[in-house]
Formats: structure tokens, C-alpha cells, sequence
């Protein structure tokens, strides 16, 4: 939701990152304040998924330009761990499985971890339980979960919602979904959906990244941008969303290239 | 054993029977036979090289420049002293201490079955023992086994009557005390027709100097048996450790198989698995080693008969310039049909310097049978780490948990508790995750 005194979270300027030599986003703008809900669209391989990597800090991305302000504080030059710590929560596309390590382990170190780092208590394996299994609640996941180990055999989606679990815990300040949508049922999707609308607030921002806009159905987002070619070529409403299932990003790719050449 | 034989053999196998105390000859004349015809094969064989194929990758030429003397057989442990070693949920237990059986430290099964030393029960139990021991795990080509052989006298012996269900575990403890000195640890489990039992193998050691284990292990599983075998290999750092383990299943039979290394300088472990119509056994594995250890995995699955079905997961964790060896051969004979096996092998190499070979094998000799097997070897996955990472947890801790994780899929495989816990201790804190 869109608020009036609300503060900028997020602050992408000309950002430039390659993987491998390869430049893959080129010259990215994105600004997102408290409160919003942002969903970036566009087709395989517009940089949509570099992009959310590249926020969260993985290793393989080179930052050749730009800079990215994350709460007033130079977002690049952090960790990973130190972002994660800060307040940004990267919910992924494949999380990955880790057989051997119990959810329920795994869920209170991290949540320790961030706490620690944010300088408040941390909770006792007792306390945890109570608090983690509150939160499942809220993602009607049953109480098994805690016990098996992390992702391991889970379905697609009982993955997502493992991630979103993590979201509820470490109550991040801007949460950027990865194709959280695909490859879940309506059900999932559903469940996901509402689990996500209940975690947003006026001091938090999410950014969706995703292929469809069925998603946007169930987390109506305040802003939809289109990406081609490592950069944001068109930015609306959520009725923007509909407008890219019935007709495609052709016509926004057209309007860009048209609009370039006047400007050229 | 006449000169002719025995110049052929090497000067240090000479000098391993030479020195040895000579054994009091058995009342039961097969067993003096039986140690004469393992005399005579040590003579006729030399400890491998690189040079020969099973031995390619592992080089135990430090071994013969060891001087090891014969153990002394008096036994100065006190039950305080193995209280570290005992596992909570066994209370059967046969402790030997530098391959000679302490009475003392042990509390054999109450009544029903026998688990005891093969040496008091020789009496009574002539003609079955006869029939197997020695018989399964071969030694006329292998030196190691042959010379265990040679020197049997004190050994684990298990006997599991019919349908007997045996829930607590039976716990075989080898303790090495003596610097220098070379045992013989030696197991015989028989289990009948449709027998259960879980048996603990435990190598463990009180000092960390040079000393040879040469242990020699038979499982005879009759038709319907089920057995769960946990094989822990925690010796003392510079300790060389060769084992020979051979389990023959008959039909329908069950044999579920964990084995951990995670101790010596040097050690080798030999796993041959027989399988007649409709058995099956898992054969798992982990070796956890770091410096400059080796630890080398060969097992043989042998489908003889169809039907019979085999899981093999072995898994290898490299740090420092250790050197980790697998070679799995699976053998589905002809007429083995509808054989479903399975087999893989992962390997971590957590430093430039840490080294695998790895040789899975399988020769198939029927046409109608499942069989896939793979091995794969790796640094931990860089994606892996991000995800942690993007979770708040710093670099070391990710890379430390994945570690732990890559070897506890294997650790939560063995089934006691106690044991579990112990070993992923050990884990911890060779990969030291804060957990």
C-alpha cells in the first residue's frame, strides 16, 4: 500500500552487473519506499532474477556501475550475511535442500543469528518452538516440518513455503520473492499468497519477481515494472499486469524502442 | 611350515609370524589345521604394492617400516577407563583389548543367545563353529586375513537362535592400548532363519601411537535374517587399520550395513556382500578424514542368484592432503535376474591438496536387471553456501553446516541413538559447525 509519510527503503541508480564478463543489467533504476508492494515482470531472461540475486549479494555477479542505497546505507558493499542481518530477505526460486540439517535447527540458528546481529534477544530451543510454531500457523504447514531435515524431500511447495516461513522469522524490511509463484497449485499459491499479505506492512517493502501475472491476483502489488534487457522499460499500476496477459510485452518493448528514438 | 615355503615370503611377514608368541595348539584339531593352512598361505604371499590393481592407490609400504612386536596380554583397563567407549543402549558387551579378550570388561548375553568369546565356546560348539569360520572370508590371496587367521584364537562370537528378536544392540568394543604392537580382531555372527539383531563393530583407541589392527569379520545370514551391522573405525591417529569383512545372505535375507572411518594414518576396508535369491543389503559408507590420512573403501556386492536387491551410498569427506580411496564393484552373476541395484559414491574435496580416486565398477552377466551407479566429486556448491548466507549466517558457519550435513546423511543411518550422537560429535567438530 502506498502511504504518505512513508521512507525510501530501497534505491537502485544506473546499476550495471555482469556474470562472467557478460553485462546483464544495464543501467538499472528502482526505488521502493515502506509500505509497497512491487511486482518486476518481464520475459526469460530480462535480468529479473540477476537483479534479485544481485541485491541479495551472491558471489557470481559483477558490479561494474551504480549504486544501490539500502536504508540511506551503500547496500554493495555488504556480505550477504550482513544484508540478510540488515533487513533484506531474498525468498528463492530453488531453495536449496540440505539433508542431515533439521528445519526446526536450522530455522532457530538463523533466527538467532539475525537477532544477535540486530542486537535483541535470542530464544531458547522452548521459546523457539512456541514462536516458530505460531508462525506456521499462518502458512498452514503441519508441525512434521519442524522435524524433518531442510527442504529435503519437500514438495515444490512445501519449499515456498518453507522460504516464507523464513520470511516471518527474520522480519526483514525488504522482501524480494523469486518466482515464488511458479510451480505451486492453486492451493499453494493460495496459501503462499496470504501468508506474504499478512507479513506486509506500512514499515516494510516486497518486490515480486515473477513470469505471470496470476500471482498478482492474490498479492496485488501498488506498482508493476517491465524489464528487458537488464534494465526497467515501462512501469504502471497493477492494471499494467493485466494488460501484459492479454497482450504480451511485445507492444512495451515497441512503445520503449519508439520513445528511444525520440528522445535520441 | 617347511623352508621351501617360506623364503618366498617377505622379511616382514616373516619377521609378523616370527615374532609372534606361538599359539598353544587347540584341543579341537581342525582349528590347529585350520591356523596351519593360514600359516602356509602368509608364506606364500607378500604385503601389496602399488603395483597391484587392488592396491593401486593405496601405499601401505610405511606399515612394514613399523617394527611392531607382539601385544602383551595383560590386560591393565579398568571398567573406568572404557566407561567413554560404552554405549548406553547396549548392555551386552565384548570388550578386547589388543585382539585379547577381556572377561572382565565384558558382559556377555545372559541366556538364550551366545555372544561371547569364540575361545570358551569352542567346546561346545565345535562342529557349527567349524562349519564357517574361516570359510567366508577367503584367505588364500589375501595376506591380511591369512595371517589373522594364523593368529586366531580369542574372537567375537555371536550365535542368534531362529526368529530370535534381538532389540538392544550387541556391542563388539576393540580397544587399541599398546604402541607398536599388531592385533588381530576377529568376528564370526551366525545369524539363523529369522533372527534380528543390530551389532556394533567399534575400533577405538586410548594413545595415539603406531600400532597395526588386522581384523577379519564373517556374517553368515540364514534364510529370513536380519541384521544391521555398525561399523565404527575410530583408531589413534598414526594407527594402521586393514579390515576384511565378508557377509554371505541366504535366500530372503536382510543385511543393512553403516561404516564410518574416521580414524588412522592408514586404513583399508575390505566389504564383500553375497546375495542368493531375494536378498538385500545397503552398504554405506563415510569416511571423514583430514592431514595426511587415508582411508580406502573396496566392496564387492555379488549378486549370485536373481531377485536379490542392493543400496550402496558411500560417501567421502577430504580435508587437508588427506586421501580417500573407493572402489565398489557390483557383480550380478549370470542368471541373477531381476537384480535391482543401486550405488553411488559423493566425495567433498574441502581443500586443493585433499585427493580421491574413486573406481565403481559393475559387471553384469544377466539381461534383465536394474543397475545404476554413479559418483560424483565436489567442493561444496557455491549456490549452497549463497542460500545460508542470504540467511544471515557467515561464510565459515554455511560452509561448516553443509559439511556437517554432506556426512550426517549417512551418520542418521545408524540406528543407535547414543552411537549417532557420538559420531556426529566427532563431525562437529572436524567441520566445526556451532550448532
Amino acid at each position: 500500500m502506498i502511504y504518505r509519510d512513508s521512507k525510501t527503503i530501497l534505491e537502485v541508480r544506473n546499476l550495471c552487473a555482469s556474470v562472467s564478463g557478460t553485462p546483464i543489467l544495464k543501467n538499472m533504476n528502482f526505488t521502493v519506499k515502506s509500505g509497497e508492494v512491487h511486482a518486476i515482470m518481464g520475459p526469460n531472461g530480462s535480468g529479473k532474477s540477476t537483479f534479485s540475486k544481485v541485491l541479495a549479494g551472491h558471489p557470481d555477479y559483477e558490479i561494474t556501475g551504480g549504486t544501490v542505497l539500502f536504508e540511506g546505507k551503500n547496500l554493495l558493499e555488504l556480505e550477504p550475511e550482513e544484508r540478510a542481518r540488515a533487513g533484506v530477505f531474498l525468498a528463492f526460486q530453488y531453495p536449496i535442500e540440505i539433508p542431515g540439517v533439521g528445519n526446526n535447527q536450522f530455522l532457530r540458528l538463523t533466527y538467532n543469528t539475525v537477532q544477535t546481529h540486530r542486537g535483541k534477544e535470542e530464544l531458547d530451543p522452548l521459546e523457539f518452538d512456541d514462536f516458530v510454531r505460531e508462525k506456521m500457523k499462518l502458512l498452514e504447514m503441519r508441525e512434521d516440518f519442524l522435524d524433518r531435515s531442510v527442504n529435503a524431500g519437500f514438495s515444490g511447495g512445501e519449499k515456498k513455503r518453507n522460504e516464507i516461513l523464513q520470511m516471518a522469522l527474520l522480519e526483514p524490511s525488504l522482501a524480494i520473492l523469486d518466482e515464488t509463484d511458479s510451480g505451486l497449485d492453486i492451493d499453494a499459491l493460495r496459501i503462499v499468497s496470504n501468508g506474504v499479505n499478512h507479513l506486509a506492512n506500512k514499515d516494510n517493502a516486497i518486490v515480486l519477481v515473477t513470469h505471470y501475472q496470476r500471482l498478482l491476483n492474490y498479492i496485488v502489488p501498488d506498482f508493476v515494472h517491465v524489464m528487458e534487457a537488464g534494465r526497467i522499460i515501462k512501469s504502471g499500476g497493477k492494471e499494467l499486469a493485466l494488460e501484459l496477459e492479454t497482450r504480451g510485452y511485445d507492444w512495451v518493448s515497441e512503445e520503449y524502442k519508439a520513445a528511444s528514438r525520440v528522445t535520441a | 611350515m617347511s623352508a621351501a615355503t617360506t623364503h618366498s615370503a617377505s622379511p616382514y611377514i616373516q619377521g609378523l609370524i616370527a615374532d609372534q608368541p606361538r599359539l598353544a595348539s587347540s584341543p579341537q584339531t581342525w582349528l590347529n589345521k585350520l591356523r596351519s593352512v593360514a600359516v602356509e598361505a602368509v608364506s606364500e604371499l607378500i604385503i601389496p604394492t602399488t603395483r597391484d590393481e587392488e592396491w593401486r592407490f593405496t601405499d601401505i609400504s610405511m606399515l612394514t617400516k613399523v617394527s611392531l612386536q607382539p601385544a602383551h596380554t595383560a590386560i591393565k583397563l579398568t571398567h573406568a577407563d572404557i566407561k567413554r567407549f560404552q554405549l548406553k543402549e547396549a548392555s551386552t558387551r565384548l570388550v578386547f583389548v589388543d585382539g585379547v579378550y577381556a572377561s572382565k570388561l565384558s558382559t556377555p548375553f545372559g541366556s538364550g543367545i551366545t555372544v561371547s568369546n569364540l575361545a570358551t565356546e569352542l567346546a561346545d560348539n565345535s562342529s557349527v563353529i567349524k562349519q564357517h569360520l574361516g570359510q567366508h572370508a577367503a584367505f588364500k590371496e589375501n595376506v591380511f586375513s591369512a595371517l589373522n587367521t594364523a593368529f586366531l584364537h580369542d574372537a567375537a562370537l555371536i550365535m542368534l537362535p531362529p526368529n530370535k528378536a534381538v532389540s538392544a544392540p550387541l556391542h563388539l568394543l576393540f580397544i587399541a592400548t599398546q604402541k607398536e604392537v599388531v592385533s588381530y580382531p576377529r568376528c564370526l555372527i551366525l545369524a539363523d532363519t529369522g533372527c534380528e539383531a543390530t551389532i556394533v563393530e567399534d575400533y577405538v583407541s586410548t594413545q595415539d601411537e603406531a600400532y597395526f589392527t588386522n581384523a577379519v569379520t564373517e556374517f553368515v545370514l540364514a534364510d529370513n535374517a536380519r541384521i544391521h551391522h555398525i561399523r565404527a573405525q575410530r583408531e589413534g591417529a598414526k594407527a594402521f587399520h586393514i579390515a576384511n569383512c565378508s557377509a554371505v545372505l541366504s535366500r530372503s535375507s536382510n543385511y543393512q550395513s553403516v561404516h564410518v572411518a574416521m580414524g588412522a594414518r592408514i586404513s583399508r576396508y575390505n566389504l564383500n556382500i553375497k546375495l542368493a535369491e531375494g536378498a538385500e543389503c545397503s552398504a554405506d559408507g563415510l569416511a571423514l578424514i583430514s592431514g595426511r590420512q587415508l582411508a580406502d573403501t573396496h566392496t564387492c556386492i555379488d549378486h549370485v542368484q536373481p531377485h536379490g536387491i542392493s543400496r550402496q551410498l558411500h560417501k567421502c569427506i577430504v580435508d587437508g592432503a588427506a586421501h580417500a580411496v573407493f572402489n565398489g564393484k557390483i557383480m550380478v552373476r549370470h542368471g541373477a535376474q531381476k537384480t535391482d541395484s543401486q550405488q553411488s559414491n559423493r566425495t567433498l574435496l574441502l581443500t586443493d591438496k585433499a585427493h580421491v580416486d574413486t573406481k565403481p565398477q559393475l559387471e553384469i552377466f544377466a539381461d534383465d536387471v536394474k543397475c545404476t551407479h554413479g559418483a560424483t566429486i565436489g567442493q561444496l556448491d557455491s549456490e549452497e553456501v549463497f542460500y545460508l548466507q542470504s540467511r544471515g549466517l557467515s561464510n565459515a558457519l554455511a560452509r561448516n553446516m553443509l559439511t556437517y550435513a554432506f556426512g550426517a546423511e549417512i551418520i542418521e543411518r545408524i540406528s543407535v541413538t547414543s552411537l549417532k550422537k557420538s559420531l556426529e560429535r566427532t563431525v562437529l567438530e572436524q567441520t566445526s559447525t556451532p550448532l
